[in-house]
């Protein structure tokens, strides 16, 4: 599925920003990625869409080796994955299910097969009653479930999400947790960064934390002598 | 397809005052072009006119037999340079004398005996109508008999070549350089709509889009601008015609095919700004 390997990153300041990092993150596995801000979470997940490449090590996400990916390539490899972001990242001028469909008509889907499937993850996501709405008609929490929707829609075999509660209050965090927990139970492998630890203790998933870019703490790897943490 | 004319088509209504902004700055830039092809035009066909008095005219010897003239006059016409020659009986002469120069009517009216020779005037075919040809001409009929003078106006002659010179030059250097910034500024504003859309594009990235499906509909917009904006120079250019063919000379307009020109050169002009500008911005985002 995921795979780092000895990655190291460093960006062109001179700043290291992942440090010797080796996970693995199975099929359908739902894995929190903790640390404080700065900690590389978002270079981690950057790493896997590959918007950066490591400057060390290997990145394997389904089969594709990310260094090695052309140009070509990369727009394949985000067509499998989900990607939602603190800040939502949605479209002013259009509609939820415009926003959706946005994701579908940029992989030259038919028309006929995109409004089906975008009202499908709309119900998913509870919000088929506002499919009209534009953003700013919605709630933090329901434009986060737009974006989340949005991810959805290609059937990607992972949803990455980073932070993605950063920006929704206690009610809205607890529904977007619980919608991902959802997500995962229908198969589709979840990998959260988040520094709420809130959220964290309440769903009892794997976590990973990085602290200065390094792993610290893995619970599927460190399982029993850090059974109290995080 | 659709879909990119329909992304193009909405950064229009998404974005109408930049939109408004970039077609204008285009149809400025156009305009100006197209006013310079204007004048190259009606410089041009001003030449033309001048050229086509280019004129050699040949005195014939009193006493020359008519037959020996017209034998010259069509191995003249067989000159590749010749278009036509024309001959002009000491009579004729006369009365045009009479007729054109009106302050010596008394002079000519008087005139016990015709003073004025017959000549031939030999006008040139376009192409060979500058100093070097008239000249080489020239030489040539003074090698007949019966040739007494041969004249051609040469420092006009060589006048009208430096004209017609450095109006070509002038006119390349100025078109290209407005052709040149009209690049410019269409590039610039296409790179304004792109810098706009930066976070669709990021999106459009993270969704998994092409770098094709990202730039086409830009390359889309930018045509249509392009052609927008050259259809409305293609106006401004007749309004400004109007206006100086009724105020000052009637000068000449395109034809519909030099005005489709204009709107395909504008066409070109946005597809290239707008693929030179998105090219580069796209990669960044």
């Amino acid at each position: 599925m995921i795979k780092f390997t000895k990655v190291f990153k460093a960006y062109p300041k001179g700043t290291l920003a992942l440090r010797d990092v080796t996970f693995h993150l199975a099929k359908g596995e739902f894995a929190f990625l903790t640390g404080h801000s700065g900690a590389g979470k978002s270079t981690v997940l950057r790493l896997i869409y590959a918007q950066d490449l490591p400057t060390e090590g290997e990145v394997r996400v389904s089969g594709y080796t990310t260094a090695k990916l052309s140009r070509r390539e990369v727009p394949r490899l985000r067509r499998r994955l989900g990607i939602v972001f603190q800040d939502f990242r949605l479209l002013s001028d259009r509609t939820a299910e415009e926003n959706v469909a946005f994701a579908l008509e940029v992989t030259g889907a038919r028309r006929g097969v995109i409004q089906p499937k975008v009202i499908r993850v709309l119900a998913q996501v509870g919000l088929a009653a506002k499919a009209r709405a534009y953003p700013h008609e919605l709630s933090g929490g329901e434009q986060q479930r737009v974006a989340i929707a949005r991810a959805l829609v290609n059937d990607p075999f992972v949803l990455l999400a980073d932070e993605p509660t950063g920006n929704l209050d206690e009610r809205a965090t607890r529904g977007v947790v619980q919608l991902l927990r959802d997500i995962n139970a229908s198969g589709t492998a979840v990998l959260m960064a988040t520094h709420d630890l809130d959220v964290v203790r309440a769903a009892q998933y794997r976590t990973i934390e990085l602290q200065q870019g390094a792993i610290v703490y893995d619970s599927a790897v460190d399982d029993g002598n850090g059974g109290g943490r995080p | 397809m659709r879909l990119a004319l329909r992304e193009a088509l909405l950064s229009f209504r998404r974005a109408p005052l930049l939109s408004a902004l970039s077609i204008t700055t285009i149809a400025f830039a156009l305009f100006v072009v197209g006013l310079f092809g204007l004048v190259a035009l009606n410089l041009h066909v001003a030449l033309q006119h001048v050229e086509q008095r280019v004129e050699i005219v040949v005195y014939i010897r009193h006493g020359t037999p008519i037959e020996a003239v017209t034998t010259a006059m069509s191995d003249i016409q067989a000159f590749p340079e010749v278009d036509s020659v024309t001959y002009v009986s000491e009579d004729q002469a006369l009365a045009r004398a009479r007729r054109e120069l009106t302050e010596f009517q008394g002079i000519f009216r008087d005139l016990a005996q015709n003073p004025l020779p017959a000549s031939l005037e030999i006008r040139l075919n376009p192409g060979y109508r500058d100093a070097q040809h008239v000249q080489a001409v020239a030489e040539r009929l003074k090698g007949f008999q019966f040739a007494d003078d041969v004249r051609y106006g040469r420092d006009w002659v060589q006048k009208l070549d430096r004209l017609r010179d450095i109006a070509g030059a002038v006119g390349l250097l100025i078109g290209l350089a407005f052709a040149a910034a009209s690049v410019i500024i269409i590039g610039t504003t296409i790179r304004m709509t792109v810098l706009q859309r930066a976070g669709e594009i990021t999106i459009m990235r993270l969704v998994g889009a092409t770098d094709g499906f990202i730039r086409f509909p830009f390359l889309l917009e930018g045509t249509i601008k392009g052609a927008i904006g050259g259809a409305v120079a293609v106006g401004l250019n007749y309004a400004a015609y109007l206006v100086v063919s009724s105020t000052l000379f009637q000068g000449d307009f395109f034809t519909p095919l030099e005005a489709v020109a204009v709107v395909g050169f504008g066409m070109a002009l946005g597809l290239i700004a707008s693929a030179a500008s998105v090219g580069r911005h796209t990669r960044h985002l």
